[in-house]
């Protein structure tokens, strides 16, 4: 059934209205205040719109109806703690996302690599791993794994067990298949897993050389100095603000002339770190780290 | 422009491609709200939505990216394989998973921006298979905005539509062609 409108809202009635979202936004500062001050986890500088979703997704799976109810359960419930830890740290990825990306780095970066007697790459917000397990397969094929360590990080803990397990659903493997003959893969993808019940295990030598460990971008600083930065689809939860920041540490954390990769539609246009990257491949978001000056 | 509503967002799916050319190129000449567009599509579609639709308009017809600043005279086409919401002054992009379904989703495009833009918003419902956009219509009405929606007898497919009228308070049900002059209209007022 269609119900008429009100030909228009009185003033006192949108008074009301913007009270209603600025009555949210206060409710979902302050609780993500609270979780930085009880739990640790900065997420104040995460961009509003998306992180709000995530915590209202998490408010409906508790039952509760609103950001201040979720609030005193998240206080006083490590366990609720856990749950939205897991809401606000996933993020969802897949086997050689934007194959054309895979691609360039096989036939752009790669040849810059080959020049180093040792190869550091850094995964920042690997989540379940599969771009690690694309990455190792594709430095496989070009011959470079066995120089080459990556260490690949993210926020939580619970995702890193997930990655190093290496197990994925086999239900997805059809879509990476393509993804991987898409991206310029020189073998058959089906070499590299084993189907048990509905999972694909993927060979563990993939792993031999990467590193998991957790690594906050908000709060943790550079640990190395690297030839590749992989960071795809993880600096589009965070503010402008945090994303220069964040960018100010890949700056540091990079080598002379060290790639940065970026996701499809991130950019660092009109940000404070454009000018410290220099495109390399400008339509598959890789970067190259400007001179040190 | 005494014209209040800084931001439009539109949502369609089946027949989408056709119904967004009719209505970019039905609106005055030097029209310049920033336009917000949820079109569903496949995971690997390329640009093209955005080339095909630069024919019809003199605004700037691009796939969003991440923090783009929302400004007059441009159309925002959420890129394929993730959602596009809006933030105060700029757009967001996320990889979260598909709502109902969907990834792109208009619902996730239409809350964010109801919250947003709250009374300065208007949401507009497209040709379409499926029931998107019904919930995030109803957000924009419940905010402020005004909500308009395609009349189902002239949509390609009038599921969307119809969805969309049944479920939220509609301000207007208008045929294709009347939309991009009733925008017009709206500045005058």
């Amino acid at each position: 059934m269609s119900r008429a409108a009100p030909a228009s809202s009185s003033g006192t009635y949108r008074a009301l209205k913007e009270k209603d979202t600025e009555v949210e936004r206060v409710e979902v500062e302050l609780l993500l205040e609270a979780i930085f001050r009880v739990y640790g986890f900065d997420f104040r500088s995460y961009a509003y719109a998306s992180i709000k979703r995530r915590l209202w997704r998490r408010a409906q799976a508790e039952g509760v109806a609103s950001f201040s109810a979720l609030q005193e359960r998240v206080l006083h419930d490590p366990t609720c703690m856990d749950r939205l830890m897991l809401d606000l740290s996933i993020q969802v990825t897949s086997m050689f996302r934007d194959p054309s990306f895979f691609l360039a780095l096989r036939r752009k970066v790669v040849p810059s690599l080959r020049t180093y007697p040792f190869i550091r790459v850094w995964h920042a917000g690997c989540s379940s791993g599969e771009e690690v397990f694309s990455l190792a397969m594709l430095l496989k094929e070009e011959g470079l794994y066995a120089r080459t360590r990556i260490y690949a990080t993210d926020l939580n803990e619970t995702v890193i067990k997930v990655a190093k397990n290496g197990i994925f659903p086999l239900s997805k493997m059809q879509e990476y298949t393509i993804n991987y003959q898409r991206a310029g893969g020189l073998r058959s993808f089906s070499e590299y897993y084993t189907a048990r019940y509905d999972g694909a295990r993927f060979d563990p030598s993939l792993m031999e050389n990467v590193l998991f460990s957790q690594h906050n971008l908000v709060t943790d600083g550079s640990f190395s100095e690297f030839h590749l930065i992989l960071c795809r689809n993880v600096m589009i939860y965070f503010d402008r603000n945090l994303q220069n920041r964040v960018l100010d540490l890949f700056h540091s954390s990079l080598a002379n002339f060290g790639f940065l990769a970026l996701g499809r539609k991130e950019n660092l246009r009109q940000t404070e770190s454009e000018p410290k990257f220099i495109p390399f491949v400008a339509e598959e978001k890789i970067f190259r780290r400007a001179d040190k000056k | 422009m005494g014209f209040q509503h800084e931001l439009i967002v539109v949502g369609t799916s089946w027949g989408g491609l056709r119904a967004l050319e009719v209505l970019l190129s039905t609106l005055p000449a030097d029209f310049d709200r920033p336009i917000a567009v949820v079109q569903h599509r496949r995971p690997d579609s390329d640009d093209t939505l955005a080339r095909v639709l630069q024919r019809h308009t003199k605004m700037r017809v691009r796939e969003a990216e991440d923090k783009e600043p929302i400004v007059p005279g441009r159309v925002y086409i959420a890129p394929a394989d993730y959602h596009l919401l809006v933030d105060d002054q700029s757009v967001a992009l996320s990889t979260d998973p598909p709502v109902r379904f969907s990834r792109p989703s208009i619902d996730v495009l239409f809350e964010s921006a109801a919250d947003a833009f709250r009374h300065r918003l208007i949401g507009i419902v497209l040709t379409g298979r499926n029931h998107d956009g019904a919930i995030g219509l109803s957000r924009i009405k419940q905010r402020g905005g005004l909500t308009i929606v395609q009349d189902p007898a002239s949509a390609e497919s009038p599921e969307m539509p119809a969805g969309a009228i049944e479920r939220a308070c509609v301000d207007r049900v208008l045929a294709l062609d009347r939309i991009g002059p009733f925008l017009g209209q709206l500045r005058q007022r």
